[in-house]
């Protein structure tokens, strides 16, 4: 299991329900079963992965996360899980709001594109940045809607969404010693960790 | 040629004198059911499979079909070693209420009020629904002191009984597995069920349902049935791959130069079907059947709201779709996914890739038996048995 996936596992509780949202091979589900009793469940958009994952035994349902989280019932889940995912969906805040709809938290990771290495490239070479972390050209990258992790705060606040916890990690998810500070995070953080929950909720 | 289906055949069963209050309210007793067991019933009960056949399936799962000689309907997937792993698993499998191969159906002896025991019920025999086939079945289950299913596991017409297991009996059933099926039959589906029920009554020999009455058997109608019915089990591209458009000269054929002197092999193919079928099938239980499956709608009592019957469920539940199957297509299985979704309930739900057409639950598709050995498995490893 990715060193990241372990960060998002130390954030749910024993025992508890969860949604992994592009539960890809399933190895953060299997974990959470088997090491944190948590009855796991996954949507993933890859059939072959799907298959992968129910013939070792994990339940993971073929969907993805614009079409599939608004047929859940409210708070069906103690965490909903979005993976390195948010900057490829078609409508980010609406899948967030839905997250936190059938989830009484969401944990989001995704990739920030305020790193440092992707503003430098930007500046000096004038061209779309490609870098270990994005690594595909433009015109047939899945992601989107890139976001630094600034701009996620911002959203998060205009939402109403109370950050339990974040941190920023490189791309082996190694945590970053910039934790504190959330300006230095959006500067050499390549990957953003949030654990969040609605204001009241 | 010898078309009638020997009724004296000797099938393993029970007989449930009280018999059953079915959903149209007639009380039909007795009702007698006949079944199939392999493996071996665990101490604590606790590791059970109900596997429910399809249409013209029947309990002969995994061993020899006393009627044709062939190996049972699904022997590749249920055995020691198998992905139902009859070594751990104890496997029931039961010839559906309106069946014709030993459970209570049309051919059965008409019972009740003037009946003389010798008449069979034919045509009068009360419509049944998929959930009187579950009720019937759960009969049996009691009596073999099983308290809960590890799973049930069906496909086509056998998920439709899936479904409504877990819908009737949710503390019974741990594990659910409908495999390429659908929570309601469609208008289409009910549309070829209603061509092959023409099919039948436009033979002469039916003479009206009582064809027993003239020693007939409406071989022709039901052999027609079955070739329509066949024709929505496969597949365009199963069929091109199988027979393209290969010619044979008939073998019945006198002219070769005549219309139809030649003939395509699917034509041969289907002709086959057909005769085959009527050997071990009976018309009256094939109307009857049928309109169970039309009749079929886990909605109907909800307001169309399919989510409603798994309310609070806990049962564990494995959809499988195959992706070239247009009978019961995937958005079908789509649809009772967010169903279930709905209910906040356990789902995997997989499109299997084949271009085998509906029938490919029972053929070989690597893919479909290690999901089906891996959701039992995993689910068995919640379940805490074995």
């Amino acid at each position: 299991m990715r060193l990241d996936q372990r960060l998002i596992a130390e954030m749910i509780q024993p025992g508890t329900r969860v949604l992994d949202i592009g539960s890809g091979d399933g190895a953060l589900l299997d974990y959470l079963f088997r090491t944190r009793g948590c009855d796991a469940q996954g949507i993933e958009i890859d059939m072959q992965e799907v298959t992968r994952s129910v013939a070792h035994g994990l339940p993971v349902m073929h969907g993805d996360a614009d079409h599939d989280l608004a047929h859940y019932p409210r708070h069906a889940f103690d965490y909903v899980v979005l993976q390195r995912t948010l900057q490829a969906v078609e409508r980010p805040r609406e899948v967030l709001r839905q997250m936190l709809r059938i989830g009484r938290h969401a944990i989001v990771s995704f990739p920030n594109f305020g790193h440092w290495q992707l503003r430098l490239k930007l500046l000096t070479t004038g061209r779309m940045p490609m870098t270990a972390v994005w690594n595909t050209p433009w015109y047939e990258t899945p992601n989107i809607h890139p976001c630094t992790i600034l701009d996620f705060l911002m959203l998060c606040r205009e939402e109403g969404y109370v950050v339990e916890e974040w941190m920023a990690v490189d791309e082996d998810g190694e945590r970053a010693p910039w934790r504190r500070s959330i300006r230095l995070a959006n500067l050499f953080g390549e990957q953003a960790l949030f654990l969040l929950r609605r204001r009241g909720g | 040629m010898d078309q009638t289906v020997p009724a004296l055949l000797q099938h393993e069963c029970v007989v449930f004198p009280e018999g059953l209050h079915l959903e149209c309210g007639f009380h039909l007793a007795p009702v007698q059911i006949a079944y199939r067991t392999y493996g071996t019933l665990s101490a604590a009960r606790d590791n059970a499979i109900v596997v429910c056949h399809a249409l013209t399936g029947d309990q002969y799962l995994a061993d020899t079909q006393p009627l044709t000689g062939k190996p049972g309907w699904w022997s590749r997937m249920v055995g020691p070693g198998l992905p139902i792993d009859t070594d751990r698993f104890f496997v029931i499998c039961m010839n559906v209420l309106g069946g014709c191969m030993g459970s209570t159906g049309p051919r059965s002896p008409r019972s009740g009020a003037g009946a003389d025991g010798t008449e069979p019920w034919g045509t009068d025999f009360p419509p049944v629904t998929i959930r009187d086939m579950v009720r019937a079945q759960k009969l049996l289950v009691d009596r073999f002191g099983i308290q809960r299913l590890f799973a049930v596991v069906g496909g086509s017409m056998g998920g439709m009984q899936v479904l409504e297991w877990a819908a009737t009996y949710p503390d019974m059933v741990f594990a659910a597995m409908p495999i390429a099926t659908s929570p309601f039959h469609s208008a289409q589906n009910i549309a070829f069920n209603e061509v092959s029920r023409q099919a039948i009554f436009a033979d002469p020999d039916w003479h009206g349902g009582r064809y027993w009455e003239r020693d007939a058997v409406p071989a022709r109608g039901l052999a027609v049935a079955r070739m329509m019915a066949h024709i929505t089990y496969l597949s365009e591209e199963a069929l091109t791959r199988k027979f393209g458009r290969r010619v044979r000269r008939d073998p019945y054929g006198d002219n070769p130069l005549s219309l139809f002197g030649e003939m395509f092999e699917v034509e041969s193919y289907l002709r086959h079907q057909g005769s085959s079928f009527v050997h071990r099938f009976d018309a009256n239980s094939y109307l009857t059947i049928t309109r169970a499956m039309d009749y079929f709608d886990l909605g109907t009592e909800h307001d169309g709201d399919l989510s409603r019957p798994f309310h609070g469920t806990r049962t564990r539940f494995c959809i499988v779709s195959f992706s070239s199957d247009w009978l019961f297509p995937t958005s079908q299985a789509r649809m009772l996914a967010r169903a279930l979704n709905r209910a906040a309930a356990n789902v995997s739900f997989v499109e299997i890739e084949s271009d085998k057409g509906h029938d490919a639950f029972l053929l070989d598709e690597p893919d479909f038996d290690r999901t089906v050995r891996g959701f039992l498995s995993g689910a068995a490893e919640h379940a805490r048995i074995g």
